[in-house]
Parts: C-alpha cells; sequence; structure tokens
C-alpha cells in the first residue's frame, strides 16, 4: 500500500507522517504519534471518545481520514494543559468527580472547551445538547454537566 | 488497495471517478463513508477527496438566493444568517444530522448521496425545489434534488459525476418553511417519519402555494403534491389540516420495522406535515 506523506500542525506544533491512504486520523494520532489521549470507543462517531478539533471544528477523529490532515490545523487533548498548568475544565473535571473510568474524559473535556470558545455562558441544556455526541457509561453526567458549568463560571471570571 | 486523492478540481474529481473501474466514493465530511469503510460494507479502489477544490466549501449568494458548496459543513451552514433566514426549514433539517461533532464535518450532499430514505437534509431541501449542479464525464448539468434519489442507497447520479453545489432559490416576501422529525429520543437518531413544509403566502394571508415532503416513509422522499394543492388559498384552519394530514398519508409506502410500523410511520408524517405547516405558516408572517 502506498503510503501518503501529510504535514500538519497538532497543538500548535508542526508534525509530518506517513499515512495508509485508509487510516484514520485517530490511528495516526495514537498509533504514529504517540497521542494517546484521543481514545478509539466505537470507531463509528457515535460516541465522542475521540473527539478534537479540526480547523477550529470540533470532530470526531475516528471519521477523519490521517490523510485529510494535510495543511489543518489539529487541537488534541495533548495541548489543552500550559505545562503543569491544568485547564480549569480539566481541574474543574477532578473537583467535581466528573470522571470515573475516564475513556470518555478527554473527548469530553475537548468538546466542552469548544463549547466555551463559542458560548462562556451555556444553559444546561445547551451544555447537554452539545455534548449528546460524547458518551459516559459511569457518571450518568450530572457532575459533567456541573463541572462544565463550574469552569464556565471560572472562566468567566464570576 | 484503496487510493486516496484530494481532487484540486471538479473536473480532475469527475474524470478520476470515470477513470476508476472498481467501487469508487467520493469524500466530503466523511461521517457516512468513514462508517461503510470500517464497517467493510465498501472495499473502494478509490476515494476522491473534494474538499481542496476551490470554492466548494463557499456560500455564495446567487440570484436572490444561495448556492451552498457540497462540502459546507452542516454548522457552517447553521451559522449562516443569510441561508438561515431565507430557508429555515432547510438548516433545521441539515442541523438535526447527528451530534455536534457530526455537524462539524457532515454535508447535505453527503447526506443526499448516501440516499438513506431517512436522510433529515433531503425532504427540506425537495420542498425547496434545490437544484444540484453536477461535474461528469459530459460536462455540467444541473438536476433537481428530488431526482436525484433512486432508493435506499441508490441514486440516479452516473458514473464519474461529482455533485458540487446545491442551489436554494430567492422566494418572495410572506414565505417560509419548516422541518420536523420524529424520533424516539431528543438526539443523535434517524427519523421515523419526517415532513417539510414549504409556503408561500398572499397579502391577506391565505396560502399561495405550498409543497408538503415526507420523509422516512417511502424508499425515497416523497413529494405529497395533493397535500400541498389542498393547502392552496386557506389560512390552515383545522379542517384544511385534518385535509392535508390525510392526504400524506395517503402517498406513504413505509417499512415495517421494530422502529415504526407502516401504520405508526404513515400517521406521524400526517401530524408531522400539519405542524410543520404551522409553524412555516407562523414564520411566514401568517396569523390564524
Amino acid at each position: 500500500m502506498k503510503s501518503i506523506p501529510v504535514s500538519t500542525t497538532i497543538n500548535g506544533d508542526p508534525y509530518e507522517f506517513l499515512c495508509a491512504p485508509d487510516e484514520t486520523l485517530l490511528d495516526v494520532l495514537r498509533n504514529r504519534l504517540n497521542l494517546t489521549g484521543a481514545k478509539e470507543g466505537c470507531g463509528t462517531g457515535d460516541c465522542g471518545a475521540c473527539s478534537v478539533t479540526l480547523n477550529g471544528r470540533l470532530v470526531c477523529s475516528c471519521l477523519v481520514l490521517g490523510a485529510e490532515a494535510e495543511g489543518a490545523e489539529i487541537a488534541t487533548i495533548e495541548g489543552m494543559a500550559d505545562g503543569d498548568e491544568l485547564h480549569p475544565l480539566q481541574r474543574q473535571f477532578i473537583d467535581h468527580a466528573a470522571l470515573q473510568c475516564g475513556v470518555c474524559t478527554p473527548g469530553i473535556l475537548v468538546a466542552a472547551k469548544s463549547l466555551l470558545e463559542r458560548n462562556p455562558d451555556p444553559t444546561d441544556e445547551e451544555v447537554r445538547y452539545w455534548l449528546a455526541g460524547n458518551l459516559c457509561r459511569c457518571t450518568g453526567y450530572d457532575k459533567i454537566i456541573r463541572a462544565v458549568q463550574a469552569a464556565a463560571a471560572e472562566m468567566r471570571g464570576a | 488497495m484503496m487510493r486516496y486523492l484530494a481532487a484540486s478540481s471538479a473536473r480532475e474529481a469527475a474524470e478520476a471517478l470515470a477513470a476508476e473501474g472498481g467501487v469508487t466514493r467520493v469524500l466530503a465530511g466523511g461521517t457516512d463513508v468513514l462508517v461503510q469503510l470500517k464497517a467493510g460494507l465498501v472495499e473502494p479502489a478509490l476515494v476522491v477527496d473534494i474538499k481542496k477544490i476551490p470554492g466548494i466549501a463557499d456560500i455564495t449568494p446567487e440570484a436572490g438566493g444561495f448556492r451552498i458548496g457540497a462540502a459546507v459543513p452542516n454548522a457552517v451552514l447553521g451559522e449562516h444568517a443569510g441561508v438561515v433566514a431565507l430557508w429555515p426549514g432547510v438548516v433545521e433539517g441539515a442541523n438535526l444530522i447527528g451530534s455536534t461533532q457530526v455537524q462539524g464535518r457532515c454535508t447535505m450532499i453527503g447526506n443526499l448521496c448516501n440516499a438513506s430514505p431517512a436522510g433529515d437534509a433531503v425532504p427540506g431541501l425537495v420542498a425547496a425545489n434545490a437544484v444540484v449542479r453536477i461535474e461528469g464525464p459530459s460536462g455540467t448539468r444541473d438536476c433537481p434534488v428530488a431526482e436525484i434519489p433512486a432508493g435506499p442507497g441508490k441514486t440516479t447520479l452516473k458514473k464519474g459525476e461529482v455533485i458540487t453545489s446545491v442551489f436554494v432559490p430567492a422566494r418572495p416576501k410572506g414565505a417560509s418553511d419548516a422541518y420536523l422529525r420524529f424520533i424516539p429520543r431528543t438526539e443523535m437518531d434517524i427519523a421515523v417519519a419526517s415532513a417539510a413544509v414549504s409556503l408561500e403566502l398572499n397579502a391577506d394571508g391565505t396560502v399561495e402555494a405550498a409543497r408538503v415532503v415526507l420523509g422516512a416513509v417511502a424508499p425515497t422522499v416523497v413529494i405529497a403534491e395533493e397535500a400541498g394543492k389542498v393547502l392552496v388559498g386557506s389560512r390552515l384552519d383545522d379542517a384544511t389540516l385534518a385535509k392535508m394530514a390525510a392526504a400524506c398519508e395517503a402517498v406513504c409506502n413505509p417499512i415495517d420495522d421494530k422502529r415504526g410500523t407502516v401504520a405508526f410511520r404513515t400517521k406521524t408524517a400526517g401530524t408531522l406535515a400539519k405542524r410543520a405547516a404551522v409553524i412555516a405558516y407562523s414564520r411566514a408572517g401568517g396569523s390564524k
């Protein structure tokens, strides 16, 4: 199989990789670039565990080909903390115990960050609809919504 | 083995698709194509990514309407104030598909070409008399959206043809549209039945023209012509709406499965058409 050379930007850093034509961005991130924060849950775009942003849009990286990353700007969970300084969403998720097994957590954090960039003061309903594509089988979602709202309030300086 | 081509022009895409002897897929948002790849439902010899074609992700005003590129993600469509104002029903159908993540990638044209009878973007486009532009081996042609679906998973597109944009036309003052679907939950599901209604009103608030289109109740989207005619001249009084719902039921030919029986889908399609008509009427400035 002919490999495709791809140049892209991930979390602000330039990356170059070779991938197979049918290889997903998720597999590239995890298996070639050692960015294992994005998880594979369903592999069909239903669970959101592989959420990243592609040119500023929240997407499932399992539904993107690695080859499509050519020239793109990608942001993953690995770029969320500033060194050792956690993002307010990450801190509030810990403080609110908004995770148990943690498999859905990177995707939910990336998705929630994307929401708060567009809507700094969402209603609970808006948070729930925005995160409808992020499945969590542990928490029952309530703590997740509270953690997102706490982070939103903190980021608004409220 | 699958080859991947990021076409730099519509012509290049059409020529590559025409020249390939094996199975091909056009890649825009990929939210259906990648699922098919993953499931092993298709093993394409060639996937042509159309997103690098200049202008294909643009929304451009044209003749009082809008030309929407085939690679415009539905999330981007939903943020376009001009299209939302002119064709709110088209946009609300498109925005019902999948999750936030899927909305960031999926396109109306992808939904059309995936050719599911339950595609949420399709009834609104058909009600809008939308027209797609197709690049193919014999040049460029335009075709009404209504003539693209041929059955579940099948379109009337010929070998080597690729849709590059869809045009939603201008409309007079006092006109609007709406789309509703039934799903057993509130989000992330496939329509059991759906209805799009587009209305143009006279100055006195009576309906001048109406198009009623049903989804998920037949192998393809269905134009309920009689239902549209019933509405003309009315202010959507209850008797007219009941007659319109009956006309919708008469053209339903749904499947019976675990998600809905024939009787349920048929009745629901009529009910949704009534409710969508009322919403479209109100959006168009009518008051009962």
